[in-house]
């Protein structure tokens, strides 16, 4: 007999679908918000604010009136209440009296906010060997070690900061990767976008340290919608790693980023992200509607970009970190594992387009259902025709823990060369009460045979991420799934 | 050790267990057979906890508590080991390290000291030779792809390391060949001590000829039916189960 069918397992279920969200709290501090809604006006307000250049803001007027003839897609797996646009505040940020020359200056309200969220931004108490920006609702409040950084020529700025720094490298690469008029969320995002992170590595530089973005929403009724841009030119190596977390709140707040790598000849940029954003509570309340549109251009000859995802949070996701393989030999790398609880909803997966010949890409996808969540894997793989001897390997793997809960793969796969090798294996399994009983006859706690199984089903993700986060992300996974199993 | 009374168990209402009786004192080793359906696994899975059976009547007491009142883990921490007819497949974790977090575990709960990687590595080292088996388990993920030898091996050696007070065998002799079952039997024999019992639960009377059991009970349409020395499995394996039931239940 399947012992996971026992109704009465999924009642005991039902009744431990609880946990916390540790990050739940929220700042009081004074903040400058823009009027609710979205025109013209609005833009213009962000644009000033952040004395952007006439083009920027040119930039930002057309997005914003592609936006306005285009529609929300309805694709994905996933059911939400339409969002009202004009009832957000495109622009939140915490008051200060000036221009701030160093991190002594920075409101110690805002340091201890990150202190508590983990993220010390006072350089002796660092993470080892990360560089830290910091974003606060719309703008970047602390930039750790951009000094250390600059001798090696690294370039690691707020991208406001970049855009009025570095206008010319900002102007050749933004857009470059995701146009502003891509898909409806990235249209949005480049009418409106108030802050995020800049990477530039130059030639043969290999960045020594990890950097690192945190992203906080902290105002009500304000949407964020950061931007971030890593260029890699001719040899050079980064690993970047974004976290990001948000108060509990009834209410729905939106999210759209978007993210755009370049690599070039021999350069390498591994992304990695930590995703706890408010997830909603145990009814489905609440939560952060996260849209993000992510993609890597892998310009270069040799040049090699990977994603690695730890999904936890957000109420809905909707993401598909994208490899764009043009140049010859290139490879693209995605690792992700999604988590969903309670009612989340995560749509999310990635795109591998290969153009260049002999070019590779991996995708190894884990998704975790539990409580009445929906977890869809959806991937698309790309051979286009001079794409010669390109070599896909994709493997997803769903995992469920009680009955409520749906898991979905949609793989496309789309190949006009035939020299193309393509591999494809997925699976789905159940977290079984005979899994959690043999462990439990071994002593481990219940919770702990939850938490041991789901990160035997993720080491091949985990392993993927650099270490200091490693070991928070095995953390964040027992956290997520606490209680999800009766 | 063990006092099992009067004990009614079942599954969505039908009753598998009948009012089985059963004393197990420290040293001793006592065998289960019976028939098929005879609820000799619904006992060893009854004694570790499994959440699947109801128990509807009677009272086991292990080391003068109450066991039902306990959790599986509550259990294993109290000193009962079950080795699985069918051993879990839990992927991506090592044997290693499931052994590691499973003593650990055991060890936090009884207010001991946890045993670090190095320490642990020794300790397991240790065991090996004392049963005279490789590490080739070890490093592989708990039971995934294992044999139907390796897995009942593999349940051994949890045995050996996690040292418990009793130790329950479901059937760890069914499908092996016989140089499986006699080593797997040997492995056994060498953690039996004064302090330790085990109650084996066997279809067949082949993995007796090296246990030597103290005791045999028959079990027979979930109670007891006849007990006896080692004679007994002699008799059964001479005679089958069929004389049996038309005998009275004792105890």
């Amino acid at each position: 007999m399947d012992r996971n069918d026992d109704p009465s397992a999924s009642a005991a279920i039902d009744q431990h679908v609880q946990q916390p969200y540790k990050y739940g709290w929220s700042t009081d501090i004074e903040s400058d918000l823009a009027p609710r809604g979205l025109n013209e006006d609005i833009i213009r307000l962000i644009s000033e604010k952040k004395n952007e250049p006439e083009w920027m803001l040119e930039w930002r007027l057309k997005a914003f009136e592609r936006w306005l003839t285009m529609k929300e897609p309805s694709w994905a797996n996933i059911r939400y209440d339409p969002i009202d646009y004009q009832a957000i505040h495109y622009y939140a940020a915490p008051k200060q009296q000036k221009k701030l020359e160093s991190l002594d200056e920075v409101d110690p309200k805002l340091i201890e906010t990150f202190e508590k969220l983990g993220i010390p931004l006072e350089e002796q108490k660092r993470l080892t060997g990360v560089a830290v920006d910091a974003v606060f609702d719309s703008v970047s409040v602390a930039t750790t070690f951009k000094a250390e950084l600059a001798k090696h020529g690294v370039i690691f700025l707020p991208i406001s900061e970049a855009i009025v720094e570095h206008p010319e490298l900002v102007e050749k690469y933004l857009g470059s990767v995701v146009p502003r008029t891509d898909n409806f969320f990235a249209a949005l995002n480049s009418a409106v976008f108030t802050d995020g992170s800049f990477v530039f590595v130059p030639k043969g530089v290999r960045c020594p340290l990890e950097l690192s973005t945190y992203f906080r929403i902290n105002a009500t009724s304000t949407g964020q919608f950061e931007r971030t841009l890593i260029v890699a030119e001719e040899g050079s190596h980064v690993s970047y790693l974004e976290g990001c977390s948000a108060p509990m709140r009834d209410e729905n707040q939106l999210h759209a980023a978007v993210v755009e790598l370049v690599a070039l000849d021999d350069a390498q940029i591994k992304y990695s992200t930590i995703q706890n954003w408010y997830p909603g509570d145990e009814t489905g309340s609440g939560g952060i509607y996260n849209f993000v549109t992510k993609r890597g251009r892998c310009a270069g000859r040799n040049s090699k970009i990977s994603w690695t995802q730890v999904e936890t949070g957000s109420a809905i996701t909707w993401k598909y970190p994208s490899c764009m393989l043009e140049g010859d030999n290139s490879v693209g790398e995605f690792y992700s594992v999604a988590v969903t609880n309670n009612h989340q909803q995560a749509d999310t997966g990635t795109k591998m387009v290969h153009m260049g010949k002999d070019t590779k890409s991996t995708i190894i996808s884990k998704g975790i259902s539990a409580g009445r969540s929906q977890n869809t894997y959806r991937g698309q793989v790309k051979i286009m025709k001079g794409a010669e001897n390109a070599r896909n390997y994709s493997q997803c793997d769903s995992m469920l823990i009680g009955d409520q809960c749906g898991a979905h793969t949609f793989p496309y796969i789309d190949v006009r060369n035939s020299t193309a090798i393509m591999e494809h294996e997925a699976t789905t399994s159940k977290v079984g009460e005979d899994q959690i009983f043999y462990c439990q006859q071994r002593g481990l706690s219940e919770e702990d045979a939850v938490s041991l199984i789901v990160n035997g089903f993720c080491k091949e993700v985990f392993r993927e991420l650099p270490m200091e986060f490693a070991v928070e992300a095995t953390r964040l996974l027992g956290v997520s799934l606490e209680g999800s199993v009766g | 050790m063990l006092e099992i009374r009067n004990l009614h168990a079942g599954v969505d209402g039908v009753e598998i267990l009948n009012g089985v009786n059963l004393s197990v004192n420290a040293g001793e080793v006592h065998a289960i057979m019976g028939p098929n359906g005879s609820g000799k696994s619904t006992l060893a899975q009854v004694l570790a906890g499994h959440p699947t059976y109801e128990i509807t009547q009677g009272t086991v007491s292990f080391e003068g508590q109450d066991l039902l009142e306990m959790g599986p883990d509550e259990r294993a921490i109290a000193g009962l080991f079950l080795a699985f007819q069918y051993p879990v497949e839990i992927r991506g974790i090592t044997n290693g390290y499931f052994l590691q977090s499973a003593m650990n575990s055991i060890r936090k709960a009884r207010g001991q000291e946890e045993l670090d990687t190095l320490d642990f590595a020794e300790l397991l080292e240790e065991k090996l030779k004392e049963i005279g088996w490789d590490d080739s388990l070890i490093h592989r993920a708990v039971n995934e792809g294992f044999s139907g030898g390796e897995k009942k091996r593999n349940e051994i050696l949890q045995l050996a390391v996690l040292e418990p007070k009793l130790a329950v065998l479901d059937e760890t002799d069914s499908g092996l060949d016989i140089d499986a079952v006699r080593s797997v039997a040997e492995a056994v024999n060498r953690f039996r001590s004064d302090e330790r019992a085990f109650v084996v639960v066997t279809h067949y009377q082949r993995i007796l000829d090296y246990l030597t059991p103290d005791h045999v009970h028959v079990l027979s349409k979930g109670q007891v039916a006849k007990s006896g020395g080692k004679e007994l499995a002699l008799e059964l394996e001479a005679k089958g189960y069929d004389w049996l039931r038309e005998e009275a239940p004792v105890g």
